[in-house]
């Protein structure tokens, strides 16, 4: 009777103890749920807060005028709420620089895949890496104290704040993201696929172009959107070397302003919260978080269709 | 169909080649070069403005409006207690969820749209956390324009280069560890807190430092949420002499950062001024070189000594 009874105790525990576990298990598992969910709650707490703001500022300015008109003046006493100006300064310091970092980054990236011996891709990857890292204020003080005296040398009339300085050194500073993720899109293509061309008697120049290029093409458009998002969203390099004066310019001669430098001049400022030039920057951020999107959208279908499985 | 080639022909289509092929390395060999040396060059070029101003006052000086006397003692101190927030706030947050997706996470719709929703937080410009910080921390919670609020800022902005870091970790370790350790009756979080975190933690914090070092350069989210750019007064200490000895003021006080102090200078049209960006500069880019270098060294040595 004892023993059983001894028994019934320990199985107690032993139940005790799993209910403990249990509970213990389930309540990190909540914790842990919670973190990822939170994810979702940021992007959702990004896209309200950018909707709140800026649908008080839709009902002051109609969506018409902000699409069309060519002037944005919102601190002027005659205030003009037209994004043009800062799209056109937007799009052309990006198109500078993406012109300067994909075909050089592709190029560096086909040669260090294919071509580079083993000793200088160790050591030029690694190097690469450390360069994205460099914050992107710092490359902004090399657009204006080291870029633009140079190009001026060459073009005597451009202005102290330009778009071409300043997209030059974006485009610089792109390069080591493209390059690194262009890079190991082509890493990641088979070796057989190679040996295969190779077999053929291609060259390594015919090989990287029509073989291993192709088959990497998911990974290498993946390269070329985050460029691409990365050129349009920078802000210091452009809030410092180009002015901020918004201008609707294609010249990249002149100084002009993208979304992200009116938004740091607004911020500047001192703006008190809740007048219409502190909803104008959130209108701002959402055309600029509606650009940064579509080409996303734009990357994730290109993967989509183009995904090569072996 | 083409017509037969004579021997010559193919011989003259080979040289074509090959030749293309040394052309192509030769374009490759020069493009690395020339980015190469951009670099340098504008490395040098911050180098000999800056290094010239760097002595033990820059450090220990307040900024100022005299050029010579100014120093960096509020932005390197801002920046310390910035990243603090940064740290404490993104490290659990984000090694939770890499774990939640990796190990936990059941086959369904609602974990591919994290998956997917933490590829697109990515890509988001950053200036669009500051606005996110501004609405949210700076007005809607309260917080103003302080250490806290900024230092939230700055974990939202790493938080997907933690989970992802830490995803990859985990991944990496073989399928055989956990079933040995489900055999011995360990059950999930045994498994994953006895063993699979402390395999992955190099990998972790691989990711950690890297995502710490984007923190500190960011300049936009931080001039976005209204950071004043003159602070000549260091915020609370966190440690007093009496009871509790542990203060947290320093959370909601105004603050400045190194980039920021940097542009700040750079933005003044005096020379003088512009020799300390270029210091400052210099103290921001070996910061951020210290740690990216650590982190690709950690990642090195992980690769070459773990053997499953």
């Amino acid at each position: 009777m004892a023993e059983e009874s001894q028994n019934k105790l320990v199985y107690a525990g032993k139940l005790g103890y799993s209910f403990r576990r249990h509970l213990h298990e389930r309540f990190i598992e909540t914790f842990l749920f919670l973190s990822a969910i939170l994810s979702i709650a940021i992007m959702l707490a990004i896209i309200a807060m950018l909707l709140k703001e800026s649908i008080v500022f839709f009902r002051q300015v109609s969506i018409w005028d902000f699409l069309t008109d060519t002037q944005w003046t919102p601190l002027f006493d005659d205030a003009h709420y037209g994004i043009l100006p800062l799209i056109s300064g937007t799009l052309v310091s990006s198109l500078i620089a993406l012109l300067v970092a994909l075909p050089m980054g592709t190029i560096i990236a086909i040669y260090l895949s294919e071509f580079a011996p083993f000793t200088v891709r160790e050591i030029a990857k690694p190097f690469l890496e450390l360069l994205g890292g460099v914050p992107t204020v710092v490359y902004g003080y090399f657009a204006l104290l080291f870029v633009t005296p140079l190009l001026q040398i060459i073009f005597p009339e451009l202005p102290g704040f330009n778009l071409l300085s300043a997209g030059l050194v974006m485009g610089i500073m792109i390069i080591p993201y493209v390059s690194s993720m262009t890079e190991d899109a082509m890493r990641a293509v088979p070796m057989n696929l190679r040996e295969g061309s190779y077999a053929m008697g291609a060259t390594r120049f015919q090989t990287a172009i029509r073989v291993v290029m192709p088959a990497a093409f998911s990974g290498i458009a993946a390269a070329y959107i985050l460029g691409i998002s990365r050129a349009v969203g920078e802000t210091m390099v452009v809030a410092i070397a180009a002015g901020m004066q918004p201008n609707l310019t294609w010249n990249p001669m002149e100084p002009a302003a993208t979304i992200t430098a009116y938004i740091v001049q607004v911020s500047l400022g001192d703006l008190p919260h809740g007048s219409i030039g502190y909803q104008t920057i959130f209108a701002a951020g959402l055309t600029l978080l509606l650009i940064t999107l579509v080409f996303n959208i734009i990357g994730h279908l290109l993967r989509k269709r183009y995904r090569e499985i072996y | 169909m083409r017509s037969v080639k004579s021997l010559e022909e193919i011989r003259r289509i080979i040289i074509l080649h090959k030749r293309w092929d040394l052309i192509f390395m030769i374009t490759g060999i020069v493009a690395l070069m020339i980015a190469i040396m951009t670099f340098m060059a504008l490395f040098a070029h911050m180098l000999i403005d800056g290094l010239p101003r760097l002595s033990w006052e820059f450090f220990t000086s307040f900024p100022s409006r005299r050029p010579e006397s100014a120093g960096i003692l509020s932005a390197w101190v801002g920046t310390t207690l910035v990243m603090l927030v940064t740290a404490v706030a993104a490290v659990p947050l984000g090694i939770g969820s890499g774990v939640y997706l990796e190990e936990y996470a059941p086959r369904n719709l609602l974990t591919e749209i994290i998956e997917i929703n933490v590829t697109n937080l990515a890509g988001v410009p950053s200036i669009i956390y500051g606005l996110l910080a501004l609405g949210l921390f700076v007005y809607q919670l309260g917080f103003g324009q302080s250490v806290l609020a900024a230092g939230l800022a700055l974990a939202l902005l790493i938080l997907p280069v933690v989970i992802v870091a830490t995803r990859e970790a985990i991944r990496s370790i073989p399928i055989t560890i956990r079933e040995a350790a489900y055999a011995l009756g360990a059950t999930k979080w045994q498994t994953v807190s006895d063993h699979l975190l402390p395999y992955s933690s190099a990998g972790i914090l691989t990711g950690i430092i890297i995502g710490l070092a984007r923190a500190i350069g960011e300049t936009a989210p931080i001039i976005t949420i209204g950071a004043l750019t003159f602070i000549a007064f260091l915020p609370p200490s966190p440690v007093k002499d009496e009871f509790p000895f542990i203060s947290f003021e320093w959370l909601t006080a105004p603050f400045t950062v190194m980039p920021i102090q940097m542009f700040n200078w750079v933005s003044r049209p005096e020379e003088a001024f512009q020799l300390n960006a270029a210091a400052a500069g210099l103290v921001l880019v070996v910061m951020t070189l210290a740690m990216n270098g650590l982190a690709i060294y950690l990642r090195y040595r992980m690769r070459k000594n773990i053997k499953w």
